[in-house]
């Protein structure tokens, strides 16, 4: 694997005119890492994101992805928002909602060449994703599951080498969790992108993490899973009680954490 | 619209159709119904999908307002109007998304702006006919002039729209992935205010400030049930409203009812139609 840095952050402060919501922040993001970004509701998480994607500049200290400074745009990071309205009255075909992150941002229409490419690239990321059997169903008569499948195939049309995820586990049973992590995992280690993923129950994720990055007490800092996955260092975290258990067959599951259903592996 | 002859229908409609566009304001009423059917369906579709419907409602209303405002001053209505709704629709996208959602403020600004029309009228002491076709539509009082204004005007905004086609579809249906391609979202919130209010200002003429939602977003709406695609929604929606329009004069010219009434009977029609046909077929 690839281990070149793609995103470092020196010093880095985030937050909103004179309310800073995290301050400090120094870390670093290798090619190809699979790392899960926690926190408690309100910490910052998504600012983060947002900061990565270029959308809001920092308060101060310095931020570098791909060693530029972010900015809007930039299709090598794709981005999977927390939520999405979805109409119910409205039926837009799944392809064309993939089609949407090539070409929502260009002026006119896509002719021939073009229009082609654009196809082309939709067909293979919903193959990605196991989804071309939806391609040509409206995305509003799909399951939740279904619709994060989808979510993720436009993620990856533009073939992107940074895929940030804001809850996409948000509302999906057990079963579909899993298969959604999977899916992740998979196609990330395929194609070498790199993966930073906001959840809240960290048990399904246990099996495929890499790091794990944790914004609380307005600090940001980042660790080995077998270093911050234990009761003491969660506690602290999420400021109440959280509990880490280890089973006979040595698989971790963490009991009390904010939102997460307590899930036995 | 009285007309105090009433033409009588003959059913061979070839020579019907040559007897009614005989008339100058038969052939303009058809020309600029024409016209603001096709523009009001491809605006409409982004009003449903956007549900911008009662920020529209709202835009016409100010739109009244503004050209009650100009007729007494001695000013173009059109002139008024047209101001009115841009302004408004700038001032609702600079507020930003969450203020065209809000019912109750945007509610409380359309009446206010209702009852401003509604002084002018008063203050005008015109003909009441100015204020009842501004309300409720004039289609058959249409000139040539208005027609032409009406062609150029219209031919503006289709060509913003097919510019800006994707990126408004776009942070309609995902608009903070939008924003992280950096598509600016004020940017089109304003484009599309701006659509919204001239379009609604130009079918002022024919259905009136009332009446408006029978061709902004009836036949959107319509369209939106029979196709997935949004070019073809588009398309179809204003074949709908053109069909309308068009079946609305027809019917209005043989009758003394007003043409306004026939159009948003139609379109009304038509959407139980297919939410009947739906539901249990």
């Amino acid at each position: 694997m690839n281990q070149d840095i793609v995103i470092s952050a020196k010093k880095l402060i985030s937050g909103y005119k004179d309310k800073i919501v995290w301050e400090d922040a120094s870390f670093e993001v290798k090619s190809g890492e699979f790392i899960v970004l926690l926190g408690p509701n309100g910490a910052g998480k998504t600012t983060l994101f947002k900061l990565i994607l270029g959308l809001i500049k920092p308060l101060g200290g310095e931020i570098e992805v791909f060693g530029k400074v972010p900015s809007k745009g930039n299709s090598l990071i794709s981005y999977f928002p927390q939520k999405r309205l979805i109409d119910n009255d409205f039926r837009l075909n799944c392809i064309e909602y993939v089609k949407l992150v090539l070409s929502g941002d260009k002026l006119g229409f896509s002719f021939g060449k073009k229009a082609k490419e654009e196809e082309k690239a939709a067909i293979k990321a919903l193959k990605m994703v196991d989804g071309l059997k939806f391609a040509n169903k409206p995305l509003s008569q799909l399951s939740g599951g279904e619709q994060q499948k989808i979510f993720l195939a436009q993620a990856l049309v533009q073939d992107p080498k940074i895929l940030l995820l804001d809850e996409p586990l948000a509302n999906l049973d057990l079963k579909r969790e899993v298969e959604l992590i999977e899916l992740i995992k998979s196609v990330s280690k395929k194609n070498n992108i790199t993966v930073i993923l906001i959840a809240h129950d960290i048990n399904p994720l246990l099996p495929v993490i890499d790091r794990i990055i944790y914004i609380a007490n307005k600090q940001v800092a980042s660790g080995l899973p077998s270093e911050i996955i234990t009761s003491k260092k969660l506690t602290e975290l999420y400021g109440s009680n959280v509990e880490v258990l280890k089973s006979k067959s040595g698989r971790l599951a963490v009991l009390g954490m904010e939102g997460g259903v307590n899930h036995e592996h | 619209m009285n007309i105090e002859l009433l033409a009588s229908f003959s059913f061979n409609i070839i020579s019907d159709l040559k007897e009614m566009f005989l008339y100058q304001f038969m052939r303009n009423a058809f020309e600029a119904g024409t016209i603001i059917a096709i523009v009001a369906g491809l605006v409409g579709y982004f009003v449903v999908l956007r549900r911008l419907s009662f920020a529209g409602h709202a835009l016409s209303h100010i739109g009244f307002a503004g050209a009650a405002g100009a007729a007494l001053l001695n000013f173009n209505p059109l002139a008024g109007l047209i101001s009115f709704t841009i302004s408004g629709g700038f001032f609702m996208a600079l507020l930003g998304k969450k203020a065209v959602s809000r019912d109750v403020q945007i509610g409380i600004v359309l009446a206010f702006m209702l009852g401003l029309g509604v002084l002018f009228i008063n203050l005008y002491k015109g003909y009441a006919t100015e204020a009842y076709s501004l309300l409720f539509g004039q289609i058959l009082g249409i000139s040539f002039a208005s027609v032409k204004i009406t062609f150029w005007v219209s031919l503006f905004i289709i060509v913003l729209l097919a510019i800006y086609f994707r990126q408004l579809l776009f942070t309609t249906l995902d608009e903070e992935v939008a924003e992280a391609k950096g598509v600016s979202l004020l940017k089109l919130n304003l484009i599309m205010m701006f659509l919204i209010a001239i379009a609604v200002s130009i079918a002022v003429q024919i259905v009136g400030v009332l009446l408006i939602f029978s061709l902004l977003i009836t036949p959107p709406a319509i369209a939106q049930r029979l196709t997935n695609s949004p070019v073809k929604g588009m398309f179809l929606a204003s074949i709908i409203g053109l069909l309308a329009t068009w079946l609305g004069l027809f019917i209005g010219y043989y009758s003394p009812y007003p043409v306004s009434f026939f159009i948003t009977s139609i379109v009304f029609v038509l959407y139980l139609l297919v939410r009947i046909y739906q539901k249990y077929f």
